[in-house]
């Protein structure tokens, strides 16, 4: 069975964002990417299967500036055979990126499209579950834990008030959540490697993909933070200001 | 323009809290969009009773189904009920609760209506567009949905639940034959297994105070010795911090933070927590927030109204001493 994983990269969760003097968008200048850290766990469960002999083939597909290359071959380096980049200057919803995902597994013959539960940037969740509904196929979404057995993958999921396990036919959408597995490190000859992996460059027009966006950011803010309270020396202080000033107890 | 579905998620037939937040927002959307009027869908065992007790809230109409398909929760059957209630309705625009559940379903109706897809907002903005967070709540954006047709998940402590209204409509039942792929039950394939978390204290979304243990715990042991009974004597629900679940000390679904739970509780109260970003993205919005922590430096005091430098062990028992007094003596 392939698997289609796409993946997104995003701004490195450790970087100061600092926003643009318009509000439009942060500031991405210079900044160090990185692959969304839900993306990774999905490359590396991908990688996994493939170890256990479910999966014959790993194919990458991510949408974006040609510099996205970078993120692939680490995705390369870590272990996928092979990654599509359909090349786009201009921003990207998540309806675009349903539509082009949709548009590649078309193409090849996937079992299964293993992505990320949400991108740390615009923390969506949705990515997933608008390609499984385009395409029609069956999702587990936030997964937990995965398996592969005679034309089915029994998932379990991450729920409010605790963990489901679901069975479900292949072809099919899964969604990684974060305890699903913990990647591994692309090595540094990997790396060198994983420039000679095949890799294929795309654009929306050959994938018959319009540009068009449904969600538009108008502008950006940084929220009010939160001022520190102050310290309090003990228990009794503690008790003493929640009965006293907040009117707690 | 056309009208606004509320998914109504219930409990066997009681509704969620979390649905009536999701109505106040989508009265808000109704207002800013110049939508004609709120109409709404159950599903699964006693949506009857779910659908009928939404009347009192202003919806139009209600439509509901207690057919096999929705006896458990699925997306696939979810999300094709939703999409034929909107188009029997009249409705080109859906809201519902950011739960597990809306979360999964309704960005996959959003396929199905071709819609422009917003998730988890926590407001909306006179002009339409909708505030949600991004980058770990470290950025608001504010976006505008261009298509005609939109689906939003709502942040359920990002709007205070919805109050009664006059103008309530009919309910009845939703005619599944408008969709003959609902009946291709098998392709939707099925639940194997349910395993709940011990759930013998109030729901961490909807509790009015939540107690949090870090990783300072040291072992699923003292989280259970330490944090349950603090829990207990403020009646509390327990939360946990990525580095706490990660370690084993807490079921998954316990975790506060950017990719678990958002909780905003009158009071929270974390316990050995430094205060991750990531975590700081779940419990920011509390109203009173206190912090325990022997490291003075730590990065959640910079959040709390009320910090303890102190040793966790000596101190968490000690508050759970003083207020099981307080409380008993009330």
């Amino acid at each position: 069975m392939k698997i289609l994983v796409p993946v997104k990269r995003v701004p490195d969760w450790q970087i100061k964002l600092k926003l643009l003097p318009d509000g439009k968008d942060i500031q991405t200048d210079g900044i160090k990417w990185i692959l969304n850290t839900f993306d990774e766990i999905a490359v590396e469960e991908a990688i996994r299967l493939k170890e256990k002999g479910v999966c014959s083939e790993i194919v990458l597909v991510s949408v974006g500036p040609a510099d996205v290359r970078a993120r692939l071959e680490y995705a390369l380096a870590m272990g996928a055979d092979s990654a599509i980049l359909v090349k786009h200057d201009g921003p990207v919803d998540s309806d675009l990126a349903s539509r082009v995902i949709a548009e590649v597994f078309k193409k090849g013959d996937y079992g299964m499209i293993l992505l990320g539960k949400q991108a740390i940037d615009s923390d969506a969740n949705q990515t997933a579950q608008l390609v499984a509904g385009r395409l029609n196929l069956p999702q587990a979404c936030f997964a937990s834990k995965v398996l592969v057995e005679s034309g089915s993958a029994v998932v379990t999921r991450e729920v409010d008030g605790g963990l489901e396990t679901i069975k479900i036919p292949i072809p099919c959408v899964v969604s990684t959540d974060l305890r699903l597995n913990e990647p591994r490190y692309a090595a540094l000859p990997n790396l060198m490697k994983a420039k000679k992996k095949p890799f294929e460059e795309l654009s929306l027009e050959a994938l018959g993909v319009s540009a068009d966006l449904k969600v538009r950011v108008k502008s950006l803010s940084v929220p009010t933070g939160r001022k520190a309270g102050r310290k309090v020396a003990n228990v009794q202080e503690l008790i003493a200001a929640l009965q006293g000033e907040a009117k707690i107890l | 323009m056309a009208s606004i579905l509320l998914f109504v998620q219930h409990s066997h037939g009681k509704v969620l809290k979390g649905t009536l937040a999701a109505l106040q927002a989508a009265r808000e959307l109704q207002s800013a969009w110049g939508a004609s009027g709120i109409v709404g869908v159950a599903l699964g065992p006693q949506s009857k009773t779910a659908a009928e007790s939404m009347v009192a809230f202003g919806l139009s109409s209600v439509r509901y189904s207690e057919d096999a398909l929705f006896e458990k929760y699925r997306a696939e059957p979810y999300a094709r009920a939703i999409a034929l209630a909107a188009n029997d309705l009249g409705a080109s625009s859906v809201v519902g609760l950011a739960s597990s559940s809306g979360k999964d379903a309704l960005p996959r109706v959003a396929a199905l209506l071709d819609a422009a897809q917003a998730s988890d907002i926590i407001g909306v903005n006179p002009d339409g567009s909708i505030k949600r967070p991004m980058y770990a709540g470290n950025v608001i954006a504010d976006v505008e949905l261009v298509a005609p047709s939109r689906v939003v998940t709502v942040r359920g402590t990002g709007f205070a639940p919805a109050g009664v209204t006059t103008g309530g409509g009919d309910v009845a039942q939703l005619s599944l034959g408008g969709d003959p792929e609902l009946k291709e039950q098998p392709r939707f394939g099925e639940v194997v297994s349910y395993e709940m978390s011990k759930a013998d204290r109030p729901e961490l979304s909807d509790a009015e105070v939540v107690v949090s243990g870090g990783r300072a715990l040291g072992s699923s042991d003292n989280f259970e010795k330490v944090m349950f009974p603090l829990a207990d004597a403020f009646g509390a629900a327990v939360g946990a911090s990525r580095a706490a679940v990660d370690s084993g000390y807490a079921p998954n679904d316990w975790q506060v933070g950017q990719t678990g739970k958002v909780v905003a509780p009158t009071l929270y109260i974390a316990v050995g927590i430094s205060g991750a970003i990531q975590h700081l993205a779940g419990m920011k919005d509390s109203k009173v927030i206190v912090a325990i922590n022997k490291d003075p430096d730590a990065p959640i005091f910079e959040v709390a109204d009320y910090g303890l430098v102190a040793d966790l062990f000596a101190v968490a028992p000690e508050l759970t001493e003083v207020v099981k007094s307080i409380r008993t003596s009330a």
